[in-house]
């Protein structure tokens, strides 16, 4: 008994000052590390939300706390139009590339033949392309196939809020199927092999057991899609239509001509939505 | 109800690419039987077993389930289920779910659900358990959550491919007897896939030894171990001194061989045997015998001269390894069935010996 307890207790003690010595060393240069590395994420967005309720009207100098800016942003048609443009592209395009990337994900998951590993990678080509190149090709995707259209039935078609959409769709669903495969991969395949020996058919194993067991999965692929959307920039100033415009295209065209408080408002608006989203789905995720 | 067959195999034959995983095997297994599969890794056990499953479908023979042709039916439609090696439960679900879910999926009452998983939790000694998640479990313990999941579907068969693999000796000793207690309560025809041998002999009322895709022999436990019908299953079932010769005479039940030291040997032949076929005579090490060198006497029938190597007193036996004049090393194993510390009764290293074995407890056996 002795013997025993006093050998558990040499283990620790085998080299106490190298380590002691080495981690307090090397755990002050990390840690004066890490919160360097924090403030240079943090504070200018701070510095954003904080001139969000500036009384100076440039917004660049803390003159006096105000909700003003919020209240014009909310009485600014432009703006507010903008906006909800973009949260109805963003939550469409969410949708429609979470459902078909997960169904192509699962299918790419599945299925064995020869030709996969270069299926494979021309999906993530729209992932490394760069985005401008990605923009053209579906701008001239769009006038060629309007240009048919009216060929065939003479009808005249637009760029539009649809058609951002579908762009958005297009580049979101590559980000969805790398998500969702991710969770798929750690998927163990012989529960549905359970499932099925205890009587359930396709749709009801799927349901039950896939559903649930990738749904953190595809609720990631949904939150990245949302973002991506969110803040599209290039591609969103290439397919909108002439009325039809998104809120980073609109907020930029403001900020060419002078930075205001309004812009800082909204931006923190949309910073509240994004972080509200990550935290959802950190508490939907944990509760399974 | 134990004439009629549960399983019938009919000349299933598995081929995966260019492996063929189950070589045309044929196989009735009855009703309520404790029934198993035994062979080395790789041998096919796993494919049979997912054949019956519905799991992957024969590429040629017939599978029938109470004389139904199992044809491409769905496993979701087979009145079979199974307890996977890695359990397989689902980890989203209380281990109640777990145990609820076959029963909502056949649609039975809902009102009588709660009452019939208490009953299998209770059965399996998990009564207390059902709030769990799979994770919170011993191996041990997920092991009986995987065999309530399956049992409380009352199946017609209940297949079982290595439930035990995972667990420790103890453990594995306990649910062997758990597991066997509770088939001879229920009547429920159980399959079961081990490639331990020792674990098969406890539990089965038959066993298949299979090799390579083929099924070597079947029969009860006594019969496997008894009587093998080839060096393969001699060999693979417990332990055993083989002596490679040729054989000289023949008769319908025994035949004599001739070792390659010129010792002539007989034994009990399982199958028929040809003059100048090679063959191999298998002796248990518990069924050969040491006797002290009588001088003046003329050997006896199946004896032969040794010396003994090396004495292991393990207890209850003693295992003595000896070496025959040809250089051969064989083992022998004797009960201790004396109470003595006396050293005289006790082999020691370097005693000369006779090495006997009554003609019944030797075999021939061919490839
Ligand atoms: N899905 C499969 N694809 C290809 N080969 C397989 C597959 N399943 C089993 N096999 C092969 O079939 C043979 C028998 O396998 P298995 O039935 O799992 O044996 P056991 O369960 O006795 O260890 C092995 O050679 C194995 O590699
Ligand atoms: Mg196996």
């Amino acid at each position: 008994m002795i013997e025993a307890s006093s050998k558990t207790q040499a283990r620790p003690t085998v080299r106490p000052g190298f380590r002691l010595g080495t981690i307090s060393w090397g755990n002050w240069a990390l840690g004066t590390h890490a919160l360097l590395v924090y403030l240079f994420l943090y504070v200018p967005i701070a510095v954003l939300v904080l001139f969000s309720f500036t009384q100076d009207q440039f917004g660049t100098r803390w003159t006096g706390f105000t909700f003003d800016w919020y209240a014009r942003l909310f009485s600014n048609d432009r703006l507010m139009g903008a906006a909800l443009n973009t949260l109805y592209v963003a939550l469409a395009s969410t949708v429609a590339s979470t459902v078909l990337g997960t169904l192509l994900a699962m299918a790419m998951e599945r299925t064995r033949f020869r030709a996969r590993p270069a299926v494979d990678g021309l999906l993530y080509l729209p992932i490394v392309i760069p985005e401008i190149v990605m923009a053209l090709s579906l701008l001239a995707f769009f006038a060629f196939f309007f240009d048919i259209i009216e060929f065939v039935t003479g009808a005249t078609l637009r760029r539009s809020l649809t058609t951002v959409t579908l762009a958005h769709i297009a580049f979101s669903i590559s980000f969805v199927v790398v998500v969702v495969r991710t969770s798929l991969k750690n998927f163990d395949m012989r529960l549905e092999e359970a499932a099925a020996d205890l009587g359930a058919n396709g749709w009801k194993t799927f349901w039950r057991i896939t559903f649930p067991l990738i749904l953190p999965g595809i609720i990631g692929g949904a939150l990245l899609a949302f973002t991506l959307s969110l803040d599209d920039f290039i591609i969103s100033l290439f397919l909108s239509g002439p009325g039809t415009s998104l809120l980073p295209v609109e907020v930029y065209g403001r900020v060419k001509r002078a930075i205001t408080p309004e812009i800082n408002a909204i931006s923190t608006l949309m910073l509240m939505l994004s972080m509200t989203l990550v935290f959802l789905s950190q508490v939907l995720q944990r509760r399974r | 109800m134990s004439d009629s067959i549960a399983i019938d195999l009919r000349n299933v034959t598995k081929r995966f690419g260019d492996v063929t995983a189950v070589d045309n095997i044929s196989l009735q297994i009855r009703d309520g039987e404790f029934f198993s599969m035994l062979g080395p890794s790789g041998c096919g056990k796993t494919s049979t077993l997912r054949m019956i499953a519905g799991f992957e479908y024969p590429s040629l023979g017939q599978i029938y389930i109470h004389g139904r042709e199992m044809g491409h039916i769905p496993p979701y439609q087979r009145p079979v289920n199974t307890v996977f090696q890695s359990y397989a439960l689902f980890p989203h679900m209380t281990v109640e779910q777990n145990v609820a879910f076959g029963l909502q999926m056949k649609g039975v009452d809902k009102a009588s659900i709660p009452g019939r998983v208490k009953e299998a939790l209770e059965m399996v000694r998990l009564g207390s358990f059902g709030a769990r998640r799979p994770r919170q479990m011993s191996g041990g313990q997920q092991q009986r959550v995987a065999l309530a999941r399956a049992l409380v579907n009352h199946p017609e068969v209940l297949l079982l491919d290595e439930p035990l693999g995972a667990l420790d000796q103890k453990l594995r000793k306990e649910m062997q007897l758990e597991l066997k207690g509770l088939q001879e309560r229920l009547g429920i025809t159980f399959i079961f896939v081990t490639h331990d041998q020792e674990e098969a002999l406890t539990m089965s009322d038959r066993i298949a030894v299979m090799s390579q895709g083929n099924i070597l022999q079947v029969g009860s436990p006594t019969e496997i171990y008894e009587r093998p019908i080839c060096r393969f299953v001699a060999d693979f079932i417990g332990e055993t001194n083989f002596i490679d010769g040729t054989v000289r005479e023949a008769n319908g039940t025994h035949a004599t061989l001739a070792t390659e030291e010129g010792l002539h040997v007989q034994g009990y032949t399982p199958r028929p045997v040809q003059p100048g076929q090679s063959a191999t005579i298998s002796i248990r090490p518990e069924k050969a015998r040491l006797l002290p060198v009588n001088g003046n006497s003329t050997p006896a029938a199946n004896t032969m001269p040794v010396r003994v190597e090396r004495v292991s007193y393990i207890g209850s036996d003693t295992r003595i390894l000896v070496r025959a004049h040809g250089g051969r090393s064989l083992s022998v194993w004797e009960q201790n069935t004396l109470s003595t510390l006396d050293r005289e009764a006790y082999w020691e290293a370097g005693d000369e010996a006779v090495l006997a074995c009554p003609v019944d407890n030797a075999l021939v056996l061919t490839e």
